[in-house]
């Protein structure tokens, strides 16, 4: 149990913190703050295993993020049957396309000695499938397009629930991750930091711009719900009921009848969205608990042993004759593909897809701040550093703002410095990530929960 | 007459914006590429840096312009640069003192430095957004185009006009200046070599007296004389914006890969590599076919290769193919 004393005292005071912010705010706020860290957790130990099992450095995870909310689009929105008569029949023969150049490709590549004539077939084929490619896509691409641009414009997804796309998502981003493996795990891990960063911009601008895939930057709003809508709970019988019940020492005060009606709808309108957000919660920290029993148990078995002794000495463990391209490979997917149902959660979380919206600052370098601050290698660490990270990053603006209320409470309200610095509140959130970050690195280079591994 | 059309067309369209586009990235990447063949790290915070000089360099020009000097036809920025300079390198070995000097007497890996410099990153941007704001800045003044297109075709009698804006050309001029005396100290000052001895090899380096603070010292003055030039040419040419800058970042890391990381040549050439081929490969070619081609062949398509949206993903595709086909870059990097 003592052991633990520090994992448990950290939690504590992180809940404690959430609960004072529903105290002092609102609860609304604070579970909207709980359930982004339970997505930040899941994406934080989607990089701990890179970075902490295998020291694999990924600064893709804006790329994943993205596919993961791809899938959730693809998944949950119903198919525009008349996008897919004009054009549907052309995507697919151009999927086709692509399948037969890639596999052509692997035949050149298996089946030719390494000479120029090798080079030249494989240009060969490339260009001339994406010119074919072109032909094709093109007309289906523009009338596709053309279906209601305003409302449709795409292929639409399949109708499912959009909770299924949480693993479509994880495979969606898997997928990707086994390219770039395949291309870049050979790298210097400063090299493979940037090829990884681009190779996620490069994502995100195919999703931006292929305007027939998910609509690019129209964004598409309103996807179905896992959990019930504000709305319908306001007019539910048990859930007013509920409320009442919930709230009876308020209602209680209340004397006339009136009033205490009046009172009661306030109360349910507050509480629905309260409602929706705790069904957000307990879902997320299904597969928040879910992923962190998995990631223990794979830490401290066998293969967990053996991805730490690739991460502390590479050679040693390939002349044990463990194979170290394909771990790394495998373990590459693996956290890629965590990031990618996390990418879906957030998406089933706001209900829209903006591709516009996802930026490496947030999606990429937070999400690094995060293990560093947690403790990277240790899964109870990193599921912490999701929450005091974002939690930070949410209550920066109000923190500084008493800050700078309180060292310039001696200048006068129309100090053009004192407004200035008001006014430039939500950039001091950068601040405190950075200035926590290099503190952390300096002063507890392991994390605040550093990596312990017990040998049993 | 056609055929000097169509290379007029392809000067005012690519050839020209490339350049300058092309050299405002060269400084970035020579940038980059010091620092990693120096001090030995990937330097997450380039584009944040480059913003930082930029933003004291508007505040002179705003305080400049305010006490009502100017340069007449050329920018007033001009006149801030050399002050920004001096604000830039006092940064930078602020920045070195407190946060990286540690973890090199450490001597802790590249990748933790890496990591320490994406810190750096998070405040410098906040510093920046703090005094400035976010938004986008305007401090150009003086006089705007050198040949304006209508000019152009009134002096030549050609179809296709000519614009050069008086940004692109200075910062090509300026940008030949600032890397011609840079290999001059490189490769003929005492100073220089022993720069790049101790990017060669740190111990043989030190065996034989170079002082490693010294070095140290001068590389970030370097830096912090090309990031304030690079930033500040590229906000004449565009405008200032943050964001904007943080995102140059990866096409600026895109050139000094190519060009062979921790070798200036490379970068320099690795900037215009990266700006050429955005621009070739996003242009629409039709108009230039119209003018080439007799008329019975003329093209009905845009004939563009990849629509501009993919005007970043075309830097990042070459970064990837050179990756993987040749990891040390075009010139072979590593060496100073």
């Amino acid at each position: 149990m003592k052991q633990y004393a520090n994992v448990i005292t950290a939690y504590a005071i992180m809940i404690g913190l959430i609960i004072l912010v529903g105290i002092f705010q609102s609860w609304n706020i604070a579970f909207s703050i709980f359930n982004l860290c339970l997505i930040s957790a899941v994406m934080t130990m989607g990089a701990n295993i890179q970075w902490g099992y295998a020291g694999l450095i990924n600064f893709g995870i804006m790329g994943y993020t993205a596919l993961g909310g791809l899938a959730a689009v693809l998944v949950s929105v119903p198919p525009v049957r008349e996008a897919w008569q004009v054009g549907g029949l052309s995507m697919l023969f151009c999927l086709f396309i692509i399948v037969l150049i890639v596999f052509s490709v692997r035949y050149v590549l298996k089946n030719f000695q390494k000479s120029k004539r090798k080079n030249i077939y494989i240009a060969s084929i490339i260009v001339i499938g994406l010119i074919i490619l072109r032909i094709v896509s093109g007309p289906a691409i523009h009338s596709i397009e053309a279906v209601e641009p305003a409302k449709t414009g795409f292929l639409g997804g399949l109708g499912l629930p959009i909770i299924f796309s949480w693993i479509v998502g994880a495979f969606f981003a898997g997928g990707l991750a086994y390219i770039i493996g395949k291309v870049a795990l050979g790298l210097r891990a400063d090299y493979l930091a940037i090829a990884t960063l681009l190779i996620s911009e490069i994502v995100i601008a195919v999703i931006k711009h292929e305007d027939w895939l998910a609509r690019g930057v129209k964004n598409v709003i309103g996807l179905k719900r896992p959990v019930p809508y504000e709305v319908n709970l306001q007019s539910e019988q048990w859930f007013i009921d509920l409320v009442a019940k919930w709230n009876r020492g308020v209602l209680d005060l209340i004397s006339t009848a009136e009033g205490k009606q009046a009172a009661l709808s306030q109360l349910v309108i507050e509480s629905s969205s309260v409602f929706v957000k705790i069904c957000y919660s307990g879902l997320f920290l299904t597969v928040v608990v879910i992923l962190l029993i998995i990631t223990q148990k794979a830490l401290y078995s066998p293969w967990g042993r053996m991805m730490r002794a690739i991460r502390d000495n590479e050679e040693a463990a390939n002349a044990m004759g463990k194979n170290v391209v394909k771990q790394h490979l495998l373990i590459f997917i693996l956290g890629s593909a965590i990031v990618g149902i996390a990418g879906a959660m957030m998406v089933t979380h706001d209900g829209l897809f903006t591709p516009g919206s996802y930026r490496p600052m947030r999606y990429t370098f937070l999400i690094w701040v995060m293990v560093i601050v947690g403790g990277s290698g240790n899964n109870f660490g990193a599921i912490l550093g999701g929450f005091a990270v974002w939690f930070l990053w949410i209550e920066a603006a109000p923190i500084a703002l008493f800050l700078i209320n309180l060292f310039t409470s001696g200048l006068a309200d129309t100090n053009a410095l004192k407004l200035h610095l008001i006014n430039s509140v939500p950039y001091f959130r950068f601040l405190m990530m950075g200035i926590g970050l290099l503190l952390i690195m300096r002063y507890r280079p392991k994390g605040i929960l550093p990596e312990k591994i017990n040998i049993k | 007459m056609d055929f000097l059309n169509a290379i007029i067309l392809l000067l005012n369209y690519i050839i020209v914006p490339a350049l300058a586009y092309g050299s405002q990235l060269a400084l970035g990447a020579i940038f980059v590429t010091l620092i990693y063949g120096i001090l030995r790290f990937a330097n997450f915070a380039t584009g944040d840096m480059m913003s930082f000089g930029t933003m004291v360099a508007i505040l002179f020009t705003w305080y400049f312009q305010s006490l009502g000097i100017s340069l007449g036809v050329l920018p007033t920025a001009l006149l801030a640069i050399p002050l920004a300079v001096v604000f830039m390198i006092l940064y930078m070995l602020t920045i070195d003192k407190f946060v990286f000097s540690y973890y090199r007497i450490k001597k802790s890996p590249p990748v933790q430095l890496a990591m320490v410099s994406i810190g750096v990153m998070f405040v410098t941007q906040a510093i920046v957004r703090i005094i400035i704001g976010p938004f986008d800045r305007r401090f150009f003044d003086g006089e705007k185009f050198i040949i304006k297109a209508n000019q152009f075709k009134e002096m030549t009698g050609l179809n296709e006009g000519l614009t050069i804006k008086s940004t692109q050309v200075l910062t090509i001029f300026l940008t030949i200046i600032v890397v011609s005396i840079l290999f001059w100290f490189l490769n003929k000052t005492k100073t220089g070599k022993s720069m790049r001895a101790y990017s060669d090899n740190e111990d043989l380096a030190l065996l034989s007296g170079i002082d490693p603070k010294r070095v140290v010292m001068i590389t970030w003055m370097i830096a912090g004389i090309l990031a304030t030039i690079g930033g500040v040419l590229y906000g004449l040419d565009k405008s200032f914006k943050p964001f904007t800058y943080f995102n140059n970042m990866l096409p600026i890391f895109a050139a000094a890969i190519v060009g062979g990381i921790g070798n200036p040549f490379g970068a320099f050439l690795g900037g215009y590599v990266i700006a050429f081929s955005e621009i070739f490969l996003t242009y629409a070619y039709k108009k230039f076919f119209m003018y080439v081609l007799p008329e019975s062949m003329e093209p009905n398509s845009l004939i563009q290769l990849l629509s501009t949206d993919y005007k970043f993903a075309v830097s990042f595709s070459i970064l990837v193919i050179v990756l993987l086909f040749r990891p040390s870059g075009i010139f072979k990097g590593k060496i100073l």
